[in-house]
Parts: C-alpha cells; structure tokens; sequence
C-alpha cells in the first residue's frame, strides 16, 4: 500500500508535466546549460513561445550547469528518439562525445548561445560584429562625427573581443572626424577597466568618449573618469546591459550599452529547427540581432 | 478473533514487502515506466541506465562500507573532481596516461585515508571531518585547474569512459566487478565481517578485539578509491575535467545506499541493496527526462521518493 502511495507521487509528477505528443509534431529536444540564470530562462521561455507557434513537441532538460548532467540528458533525449536536439552547452569540449553519440543515430544538432568544439547542423549566437556596428553609430551620431575616442578591449583572443572590437572599428574607420586615440585591453574585468582607464586619462587630453567592449570595464571607467571630475565631458558606452550598466544608464553616468536577446535566441533556435527538419536550406551560422539601449 | 488475524497476515505482508522493498519499487518503476514510454524498455535504454548509473554506483559501494561502519562520506563528489582534475593535467602535461591515472587514484586515496586518520586517530566527527574535506578537496580543483576545464588527452583514454566491449560499455563493466569485490569482501573476508561488526557496535567490537582503528582507516581509503575511480571515468566520458565535476554527487550516492536498504546507523545492509538503490535513483532520472517531465519537478519527484523510502524504512523498524 505504502509503496503504492510512493508510486502515485512520482506518477502524478510526470503526468503534470507532459507526455502530449501528436504523431505528426516534431519532436526538439532542448537542453538548457543552467535555468538558475534569468538569460537563460529567457531562452527557454522564447523556444517554448515559438513551439507552441509552430506545433512543435519541445522537450526542455536543464544541466544545472553540470557537464555530465548535461550528457546524460542529451543521451536520453537520443534514446526517446527526438527529431533534432539544441544544445546550449555547459562546457564546448564536454559536450562532444554526446552530440557524436546522436551523429551516430543521424539526430542533427543545433547549438546555442555558447558553440561546441565539433561540427553542428547550425550554431546560433549573438551577432557581436553588429552589436559592434551599434555602438559605434550611436557613438557617432551623439558626436555628431567629430571626436577623439578610446576603446577598451576585452581579453584578447576572445570571440567576443575580436568580434565587437570588429564592428566598432569597421563604422569609426569609415567616419574621418572621429580619431580612436588608444586601445587598450582591460580584460573584462571592472578593476582592470578602472586602472587602464586612469593611466589614459594622464596619457591623453580632451576624450570625447569610451566605447567598453563590455559594461564591466565601461562601469570601471566610469569610476576613473568621475574620480577625475571628467563625467560630464567623456561618454562611455558599454556591452551586454548587466543589471548595474542598466541602473547606470538609468543614473545617466553610461550613455547606452547593447543587449543580447536571449527570447529571440531560443525562438531562433526552434525556428531554425523547423526549416531543417523541413529540408530547407539553412545558414550554419545564424545571428541573433541585439538591441541598443539608452535612457 | 477474525480482526486479530487478519492483521496478523497484514503484518507478514508487511514484513514481505519491508525485506523486498526496494527490489519491489524498482519492479514498480519498472513496470510503470514500460506503459508510458514505449523506449524505455528498449535494450539501448537499458544499457544507457546502466552506464549512467555506473559513476555514482561505484562511488556508492565505497559508501555503502562507510554507512556499514557507522560513517558517512561527504568528500566524495570533490574526491571526484579532483582525481578526474590531477589525471587531466599530468596527461595534458607528460602525456603518460598510465602515469596520470595513477596520479589520480593515488590523490583519492591518499585523501580518504587522512579522513580515516582524522576520524579514528583524532577521534573527530565523520560528518565534520569529510564536511571539510568536501572543501578542501573542492578548493584544491579549482586551485589545480585555475576554475577552467582541462581537456585535450590522449585518443586512447576516451575508451575508458566511451568504450563498449560489444554492446556493453566499459564503465557498467567497471562498475560490475566493483560490486562483486565489494560483495567478496563484505561477505567472504574478516575484514568484511568487522566493518559490519564496527558499525553495529563499536564498543562491543573494541572489546572483542577488532582494530576498529584500522578498519575506519581502510574503509576511507576504499572510497577515496573509488571516488578517484569515478573520477577517471567521467573525465574519460566528458573528455575533459570539469572544475564543477560531482558537485552534490554525495547526496545522491548517500540516496542509493539509503535507498537500498543499508541503516544509517550502521551495522545493516549489503552491497545488492546499494545496487538496486542506484538503479531506482538512475530510472527515476532517465523516465523524469523520457516523459519530459520538467527539470524543476525532478529534483521534487526525486526527494519525494527518497524520504518515502526512509518513512517505510523508519515505520518497519517501528513494528
């Protein structure tokens, strides 16, 4: 009786929560690296909203942030025989042998936000070129194309630094009264940004404005320039809209930073899914456009 | 008169299902899974339970001694991370793999056995004890690996942890001769009778001449072993050493033993309980994921079946 009553609450559990399925449906798979995160919950809202759009059977795991976790779920997913899995990986290396095993029972593979260190159907991520490109027109436009401008690296080699160091520098070349007088990297970090931003104000005279390629540095920045009484000459622009760059904004000591759109990430990623099912041709790359925010 | 009877025969029904239970609610799940999921009794499914369950089952053999003494074990998941770590980097820096596991087995067990030294020697509290090695085993990883994965090894030690010797993969096999040493040892050798002897009564057994020092001593090594084996395989199967490798894996490798039958207080249990618990546990995951059922609810189903195991564990004693 008693091991009945165990039963019934594990049963009612899984009943809740699914095991709707129609026979024609797709049926995705989406492993999510952690749902503790607000960014990633987005993202598996915006899958979920684009599911139900499109009549897709999603099933969403979450790792927890745990790389054997993460296998293990992926692994169930190719057992439960899904049509096509997303994967937001914990860890890029981590993740191979489990998109080699659904290779091997011919699942394709899409990833998201973060890219694995194999071959994917497709991968889709922020476009940072672009997020680039927005800062740097923002920038311009409230210069009104003239100015002297420093930008602040984040740790180099990373994607994120080359890609929207890309961007920035692709507009300001092409705009002649904007000079970028430095760059320097401050490795994402706020101190870093802080300290490098000190040494080029001693190094330099009359700054127009900072572009951060993240809002850490940009928040560092900030703190150097206000500590030299320069705030209402010098406006910084960062990257990524963090909850203290947003508070920053609202304050009026950031000028604008770029948001990702982690809703349009995860709705991508079960529309990509439809058209490859479908047969459709489709990007091996897809960016996920970003937003400019100001006050 | 009738009543009395009857209650008689409810009490031995009682009593069937309180020996078998856990071999009964793994039947139970079993069955149920078979009707709601048509892949789940698949032989693919099968082997995948079995190889999922493989790493935390290893590391519950190890604990199941630990409980039969009387202990508890909370060291293992960083013991985990930190073998799977230390393997890792000697094979991303000398490239000798034989050597680099080595390295890891002899880091898991060199630190189970300062646990079992602080427990017996210095007399301090087991929950303490590897309460605080849990940290510092989990500082040490992050220290070792400066918090970023180490990956690239060797083509060859991906077998390990990827292998298969037909359709079986090398962790189950792994795991399977683990639990029949651990069944030798715990059933056919003295040291096997004393540990259950140290952990029914510690005293008694003092008296009767067992070193109960020594026995402590080699049981933390025995998981401090094995976690470093788990270790090697989960490197192996991820193909790299993740810094958050086997967090919380403690609780869920205390469930199993739990789960299968072996008392907390020590004394009572056996290595086959443990393996029925790791299967409950690992079916419970892999139907939770079959059906969809979201990760939330998961970690809810999943504490909900563990405190019903030890409510009908806790009311049998009772009777």
């Amino acid at each position: 009786m008693k091991k009945l009553v165990a039963l019934v609450v594990v049963m009612s559990f899984m009943l809740v929560a699914g095991f709707a399925g129609t026979a024609e449906a797709y049926d995705v798979g989406l492993a999510i690296s952690t749902l503790d995160n607000p960014f990633f919950v987005d993202l598996a809202d915006g899958a979920e909203e684009a599911a139900e759009e499109l009549g897709v059977n999603l099933t969403v795991v979450d790792a927890g942030d745990d790389a054997a976790t993460q296998m293990s779920s992926v692994e169930d997913l190719v057992i439960q025989g899904m049509d096509l899995i997303a994967i937001n990986p914990v860890d890029g290396d981590a993740i191979v042998p489990a998109i080699e095993e659904a290779d091997m029972m011919g699942i394709p593979i899409i990833t998201v936000d973060r890219g694995a260190a194999t071959d994917v159907a497709v991968h889709i991520a922020s476009d940072n070129v672009e997020g680039g490109r927005m800062a740097a027109e923002y920038m311009a436009e409230m210069l009104n194309n003239q100015g002297r401008v420093i930008e602040l690296e984040g740790i180099p080699g990373t994607s994120a630094a080359r890609e929207r160091g890309e961007g920035f520098n692709e507009v300001m070349d092409e705009i002649e009264g904007i000079e970028i007088i430095a760059r320097q990297p401050a490795d994402f970090n706020r101190a870093q940004g802080m300290s490098v931003m000190e040494d080029l104000l001693e190094a330099h005279e009359n700054i127009d404005a900072v572009f951060a390629h993240n809002d850490e540095m940009a928040l560092g920045a900030i703190e150097a320039i206000d500590a030299a009484g320069l705030s209402d000459e010098i406006m910084v622009v960062g990257f990524d809209a963090v909850a203290d760059a947003l508070t920053a904004i609202e304050e009026g000591t950031l000028a604008a930073t770029i948001a990702q759109q982690p809703k349009e990430m995860g709705r991508l990623a079960v529309e990509m899914a439809v058209q490859l099912l479908d047969g459709e041709e489709v990007d091996e790359f897809v960016p996920v456009p970003l937003e400019l925010i100001t006050q | 008169m009738e009543n009395a009877e009857s209650k008689m025969n409810f009490k031995y029904i009682l009593q069937f299902l309180g020996k078998f239970k856990a071999g009964i609610g793994l039947l139970a799940l079993v069955i149920v899974m078979s009707f709601l999921s048509d892949r789940f009794l698949s032989l693919p499914n099968m082997l995948n339970i079995f190889r999922q369950v493989s790493i935390m089952g290893i590391m519950a053999v190890g604990m199941t001694m630990v409980i039969l003494s009387q202990g508890i074990d909370l060291s293992v998941g960083s013991l985990l991370a930190l073998s799977g770590a230390v393997t890792a980097g000697f094979m991303a820096g000398d490239g000798n793999m034989v050597l680099a596991i080595l390295a890891g087995l002899a880091v898991g067990t060199g630190l189970g056995l300062f646990n079992g030294l602080m427990i017996s020697k210095a007399n301090l509290p087991d929950f303490i004890v590897t309460l605080a090695m849990m940290s510092i085993a989990r500082g040490l990883v992050l220290v070792y690996t400066g918090g970023r994965p180490i990956s690239g090894f060797d083509p060859a030690f991906r077998i390990i942890g990827g292998g298969r010797v037909g359709m079986v993969p090398i962790p189950v096999i792994i795991f399977a001769v683990i639990l029949v040493i651990g069944y030798l040892v715990l059933n056919k050798t003295t040291f096997g009778r004393y540990i259950y002897a140290v952990g029914g009564n510690k005293q008694a057994a003092r008296l009767a001449g067992i070193n109960t020092d020594s026995i402590k001593i080699k049981v933390y090594a025995i998981s401090g072993f094995l976690a470093a084996v788990s270790g090697i395989i989960l490197t192996s199967r991820l193909n790299s050493a993740q810094p958050t490798a086997g967090v919380a894996y403690e609780l869920d490798v205390i469930a199993m033993v739990v789960l299968g039958g072996t008392s907390l207080t020590g004394g009572k249990g056996s290595v086959g309980g443990t393996l029925i618990g790791a299967l409950i546990i690992g079916v419970l995951n892999n139907s939770l994921n079959l059906l969809g059922v979201a990760s939330f609810y998961q970690e809810v189903a999943k504490g909900l079946v563990i405190l019903v195991a030890v409510l009908l564990d806790s009311l049998q004693h009772r009777d």
